[in-house]
């Protein structure tokens, strides 16, 4: 069902695809959520996932990087195949970076030790340099006057931006969104999206799992729909949005393009 | 514009309504600000708030009367003997507590070297006071010294026997000496212990879970007396003829291995309460576990268990009484000791010394609760919507 012939309209043409996923089944106890999911990612590419509730969206990119484990079949990330060696899972996961629908900062610490942590303790970064390049991430998403605030203290669409560039920190190959405006009052959307696509014009590899289908029309390379643990259509947004081919896509688009 | 005839007051019903000022806010009416007010709500709201309100105070006039007239009023401040003491209708007998205060303090401790264990109190304070304050500087080196550094010059002074002291068994110790070594090492080994085994008790590891969920309900299904009689006299059995261990020691470990598995069910508590997007969101970066446990849920979980973890030391200060069950004397089992003192008997000497003994008792446990609240209040600051 997966369209090869999508992946070419990539921009980057490089050999080493940035994900590599080919034929995952997972299961949880008796639940089939993922079945044979084939899926391959280009560098530079940007992928909107979209698909109804339960539908095995998250459970696929947080297989990307090792939050939930898969029990058949592969996943490459950049040239490096996930097994349960340790070491080279905590390598890929300070390689592809990851946006929560709830965000997850650390209430404890402030903005910029949020920012800071990993790259003091993965990357080794002494704490001024962690520091300058905390902040230059903070600047980049436009809120660097909030650092020593405390993540209680900010807005849901702020708390979402630092928890963006807490993962831009670490300098990422690759980033993962699951439903990053979803949990936001509709005023912070934009601010987010904004972000979003900033990061994308400046050629970041992305996968969104989102349902801002006005965003997968402006950043999109392609657009994957799925549901029941399966990709069942996938096409580049113009396509995908004026001529869905499959009578789930129909039904849900019209669902949620009203 | 905005067409409220539903909220519209009734004279102009039916035409559209747009505030042009909008209104001002008023002070509270009286009678719910001020010390009048607080009154009001809080002790006399109701009838029967009223009359609660004065049965209360009637009872703590009472309370406080009784004990200031036995240990002011009536009571005997100077006397060399116990013979003022033994008058009709004497209160407090003071004197009996200062002519045994080095007893209440040390034990039997030779007076000779009672400098040493002075030396440790200072010690433990001049530590503890800059360490207890959240704006004093060196906090690492501060802890180091008071959690390794006193407990060896502690040990190496109060026993001797190296440099030139004198050798002190610890049988000599007692008094408020031995309350406090127990009570602060009960809480400061306890709590690695715990924490590790809380942990353990959440492992993914099969062993390390079993072995941690053994020990925890091991320890939680023993009486504490039950343990201390066990280090003291079941210890022997196990230990290679001619080997020996302090009963001091003995006392001190049963009473760190018994705490440790309910400051672990502390710590499961806060553990369980911490959500799973702080774990992910710390694996997400690449974080190891040890990282993510130390740097992000640890402390978050114990900040939300500082109450219980409080009210655990202080349970495990008081409990630190039951080691007069295997002849250690503390603080309260010198009281025991000292009270029948044919030279002080009288009517009034063992409610003396047990009143000395919960006054003691009281500021320390009350003093480790009044923190703990000051902390809970200090790392509140900024936390969480
Ligand atoms: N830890 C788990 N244990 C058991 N079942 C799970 C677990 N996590 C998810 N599931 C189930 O797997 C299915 C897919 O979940 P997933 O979170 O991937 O859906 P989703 O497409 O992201 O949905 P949503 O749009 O609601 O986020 C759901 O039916 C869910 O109930
Ligand atoms: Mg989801």
């Amino acid at each position: 069902m997966a369209d090869t012939a999508l992946a070419s309209t990539a921009s980057a043409a490089n050999a080493v695809p940035a994900v590599q996923i080919v034929g995952v089944n997972k299961w949880y106890g008796d639940f089939h959520v993922l079945k044979e999911i084939d899926l391959e990612v280009a560098k530079g590419e940007r992928i909107v996932i979209c698909g109804p509730s339960g539908s095995g969206k998250s459970t696929m990119i947080r297989c990307i990087n090792r939050l939930e484990n898969h029990q058949a079949g592969r996943i490459v990330v950049d040239g490096t195949e996930l097994t349960n060696d340790l070491k080279r899972i905590d390598e890929i996961r300070s390689e592809v970076g990851m946006v929560f629908q709830h965000f997850n900062l650390f209430p404890h610490l402030t903005i910029l030790q949020n920012c800071t942590l990993a790259l003091i303790w993965v990357k080794k970064l002494p704490k001024k340099d962690a520091e300058e390049v905390a902040m230059q991430y903070l600047k980049k998403v436009r809120i660097p006057e909030q650092a020593n605030k405390f993540p209680g203290q900010l807005s849901g669409g702020q708390q979402q931006r630092v928890a963006i560039a807490r993962a831009l920190c670490m300098n990422p190959k690759i980033m993962l969104f699951d439903e990053p405006t979803s949990a936001l009052d509709p005023e912070m959307v934009k601010e987010v999206l904004d972000v979003m696509i900033g990061l994308a014009e400046s050629g970041m590899t992305m996968l969104c799992v989102t349902h801002e289908m006005g965003f997968a029309r402006q950043v999109a390379n392609r657009v994957i729909f799925m549901d029941a643990g399966q990709i069942i259509e996938q096409n580049e947004p113009v396509a995908f949005f004026s001529n869905p081919q499959h009578e789930r896509t129909k039904l849900f688009l019209s669902q949620i393009l009203h | 514009m905005v067409q409220t005839p539903t909220l519209a007051s009734p004279t102009v019903a039916g035409k559209a309504f747009v505030r042009r000022q909008l209104a001002a806010s008023l002070p509270p009416p009286l009678a719910t600000a001020g010390i009048l007010g607080w009154l009001r709500k809080n002790l006399f709201g109701s009838l029967s708030d009223a009359i609660l309100t004065v049965v209360g105070l009637a009872i703590i006039v009472y309370v406080v009367w009784t004990v200031a007239d036995f240990a002011i009023v009536r009571a005997v401040t100077t006397a060399t003997t116990g013979e003022a003491c033994r008058k009709p209708g004497a209160g407090a007998c003071w004197p009996y507590v200062t002519s045994f205060w080095r007893l209440f303090a040390y034990g039997y401790y030779p007076p000779a070297e009672q400098w040493r264990p002075n030396v440790v109190f200072a010690l433990f304070a001049l530590l503890l006071i800059p360490l207890a304050i959240p704006a004093a500087p060196l906090k690492r080196t501060n802890a180091v010294l008071f959690l390794i550094g006193l407990p060896i010059v502690a040990a190496i002074l109060l026993s001797g026997g190296v440099f030139g002291l004198a050798s002190v068994e610890t049988r000599l110790w007692g008094g408020f000496l031995v309350t406090l070594i127990i009570a602060v090492t009960g809480i400061v080994a306890s709590f690695p212990l715990g924490l590790l085994l809380a942990l353990g008790r959440r492992s993914n590891m099969p062993a390390i879970r079993f072995l941690s969920v053994m020990y925890i309900e091991f320890w939680r299904g023993v009486p504490l007396i039950t343990v201390l009689f066990l280090a003291s006299n079941m210890l022997p059995l196990f230990l290679p003829v001619g080997w020996n261990v302090d009963q001091l020691v003995r006392a001190l470990v049963g009473v760190t291995l018994f705490t440790a598995a309910y400051i672990a069910e502390i710590i499961r508590g806060g553990l369980q309460a911490i959500p799973r997007g702080q774990y992910e969101g710390a694996m997400a970066l690449g974080l190891g576990y040890w990282q993510m446990m130390v740097l992000i849920v640890l402390p978050q979980a114990i900040k939300i268990v500082i109450p219980n973890l409080v009210s655990s030391f202080i349970s495990l200060f008081k409990d630190t009484t039951l080691v007069q069950i295997v002849s250690i004397y503390d603080l309260l089992g010198t009281i025991q000791q000292s009270r029948n003192d044919p030279a002080w008997t009288a009517p009034t000497t063992s409610s003396t010394g047990y009143l000395v003994a919960a006054l003691i008792f009281w500021t320390c446990c009350f003093g480790m609760s009044r923190y703990s609240q000051f902390i809970e209040r200090r790392l509140h600051t900024g936390h969480r919507r």
